[in-house]
């Protein structure tokens, strides 16, 4: 067990170059540089060539790419993700500002989620093709199938006419007004926990049916087991560990900010961040916040490879 | 009765033919409602892009400067927009373009994570490690963050839209295919192909690539739902589709969010589309996966 973890874990490092090798390319190819965009956003594209190649010396962008790139993973393995590109503050205080909104939404939308796929999604496979199953079935490919952008619109039109009520500016944390705070994220939580539902739903109810068609269930109910006993001993344990992979891989891309969603309600998030990261041409920014999204991705998804073997006894690591 | 049939045989071949693929619709509808009510919304979806020029009340492009934010009424039905075009005509002819793009995009995305799944596992060894390690670096990036990559690269349009929305689905397709196609791979009739001295594409294409038919077609049918998804939330953005394209996405940003309270039918019907869209799209994926998937088969 011990010698698999850490042969996960290193695995994990390949892919994390991968990734920043990636996204270090994919960005020089796009065209225009954080100093274009700096004097777009001003007004004066006329500037002189001295002045805006003055800028890039200062921000290390004249270098050439390798020396970039070496720059840039040497202060990773200091744990210094360098400064904005954009406002020259520390990258790691920009993401800090933000990263309690997205994670506490996070929890709550996959809360929300959870609570409602599992259940869901066992009633409509223990009553395939009756109208349970279809009504379960409609309301979450309906889910799947609403732009959580557009739901959110319609929450916040709807509170507008019907409680004269608009999201407010500011972002209240947990800590200070808790009743506020929740006031104003159940609603991105709600938008975005119907889709990531919907996702949990159909899996369950899918891994259950398969499940449900197995020797031992029949067996067990054939014993005059309890239906109850069935479903919780030996069911679910069985169908549980799909749908766990698919709600932990949201939670991980939830974690790294609602690129959309957080637009709509006015919230400012590690999504918003990336979005003005893009159009700002802020390299560092946006490299951060990728390898930090694929960090998260990747150890959600080892915890979860662990947590298998743990659920599932059959399952041996070596 | 010149032709009568002459045997039952003949009977009973004249009456599979005549009513053969009728009695099939029938049979899908008898047995898979809800994938029956998919296919219904996937056709009229389609009959209004192709017909769209028949259909729409008005030009989508066409400014009323004495109908701006007008309500919906007997001659705009579902209102209009703050530039007086028709909201009903602009839902219409959006139609085009999502179905455009979803088509376009699902079928560059299967079809290269086919192709590369299918190799992946047919060569093996250090060629699936590779693919296999590279497909995990992309695995690793949000869907929507990997669009937006693309189009920040190749520029917005339709067609810089395809390939941005195309790009994450081909590792995810890749993945499944893969799987499938390892199986498919130690089958006797591969090895026949092989011994008979076939080269790597015709095996590739004309041995492994219809027996893992059935996961690329349901893969294909769950993106074409994501990919008007993703459109119209790049479009929102405003990095996909550019005005004054119909486009269900750009019909939902600006305006429609400016004047949401005094004017909600633009951000309520264009919003419906999309949601109706992808819902049947996703309705009739999901009975496909139902009836190609033997695991799943109910009877």
């Amino acid at each position: 067990m011990g010698r698999y973890v850490l042969k996960r874990l290193l695995a994990m490092i390949p892919t994390l170059i991968g990734v920043a090798v990636l996204i270090f390319i994919l960005l020089r190819v796009i065209p225009g540089d954080v100093v274009e965009a700096r004097y777009l956003a001003q007004g004066s594209q006329f500037q002189s060539q001295d002045l805006m190649d003055q800028e890039r010396a200062k921000l290390g962008l004249d270098k050439p790419l390798w020396q970039q790139f070496t720059t840039w993973m040497t202060g990773l393995l200091r744990l210094d993700f360098g400064l904005s590109m954009w406002t020259g503050s520390p990258i790691t205080e920009e993401i800090k500002l933000r990263f309690l909104l997205s994670l506490q939404l996070a929890i709550m939308a996959s809360t929300i989620a959870t609570c409602l796929a599992i259940p869901l999604g066992i009633i409509a496979a223990m009553k395939q093709d009756t109208w349970v199953d279809y009504a379960v079935r409609v309301f979450s490919i309906t889910g799947l199938a609403t732009p959580s952008f557009w739901l959110g619109s319609l929450m916040i039109l709807s509170m507008l006419i019907v409680f004269k009520w608009v999201p407010p500016m500011v972002f209240t944390p947990l800590w200070v007004n808790p009743w506020e705070n929740l006031a104003q994220l159940i609603w991105p939580a709600l938008a975005v926990g119907y889709r990531y539902c919907a996702v949990g739903t159909r899996m369950m109810r899918s891994t259950m049916l398969e499940v449900l068609r197995e020797d031992y269930i029949r067996t067990a109910r054939a014993k005059g087991l309890w239906v109850k006993l069935i479903l919780t001993r030996h069911a679910l344990k069985n169908a549980i560990l799909p749908v766990l992979t698919v709600i932990s891989t949201e939670f991980a891309f939830l974690l790294g900010g609602l690129v959309v969603t957080e637009q709509v309600f006015n919230l400012n998030g590690l999504g918003m961040l990336f979005v003005e990261g893009i159009s700002h041409r802020d390299y560092t920014m946006i490299q951060a916040l990728v390898l930090l999204v694929a960090t998260f991705f990747l150890t959600i998804n080892f915890v979860v490879d662990i947590a298998y073997g743990w659920i599932d006894p059959r399952i041996r690591y070596r | 009765m010149a032709a009568a049939p002459h045997s039952v045989e003949e009977l009973a071949r004249a009456e599979a033919q005549a009513s053969g693929w009728l009695s099939a619709v029938g049979e899908f509808i008898r047995r898979r409602p809800l994938g029956a009510v998919g296919a219904a919304i996937i056709v009229l979806t389609m009959v209004l892009a192709v017909a769209a020029g028949w259909i729409a009340p008005y030009d989508p492009l066409l400014n009323d400067y004495a109908a701006m934010l007008a309500a919906p009424s007997a001659s705009h039905w579902l209102g209009t927009d703050a530039f007086g075009r028709d909201v009903l005509s602009r839902i219409i002819y959006g139609s085009r373009t999502a179905l455009t793009v979803g088509l376009g995009a699902s079928l560059i995305g299967t079809l290269c994570g086919s192709l590369i799944g299918v190799g992946s596992a047919y060569f093996g060894g250090r060629t699936d490690l590779i693919v296999q390690r590279v497909m995990d670096v992309f695995f690793a990036f949000p869907v929507i963050i990997l669009a937006l990559a693309v189009v920040a690269i190749l520029g917005t349009g339709a067609g810089n839209v395809i390939l941005a929305i195309a790009t994450p689905m081909v590792p995810r397709c890749a993945r499944v295919v893969r799987s499938a196609a390892l199986s498919a791979r130690e089958m006797p009739y591969v090895d026949a192909a092989r011994a008979s001295g076939f080269g790597h594409t015709r095996i590739i294409v004309r041995h492994m690539l219809p027996n893992v038919m059935a996961p690329i077609l349901i893969m294909g049918t769950a993106f074409l739902g994501e990919a008007i998804l993703l459109e119209a939330s790049l479009s929102f953005l405003g990095l996909g589709v550019q005005e004054p394209t119909a486009a269900w996405g750009l019909m939902l940003r600006g305006a429609a969010v400016e004047f949401a309270e005094t004017a909600p039918w633009m951000a309520i019907f264009p919003g419906l589309a999309i949601s109706l869209a992808v819902f049947g799209f996703n309705l009739f994926g999901d009975s496909l996966r139902d009836a190609l998937d033997p695991r799943l088969r109910t009877h």
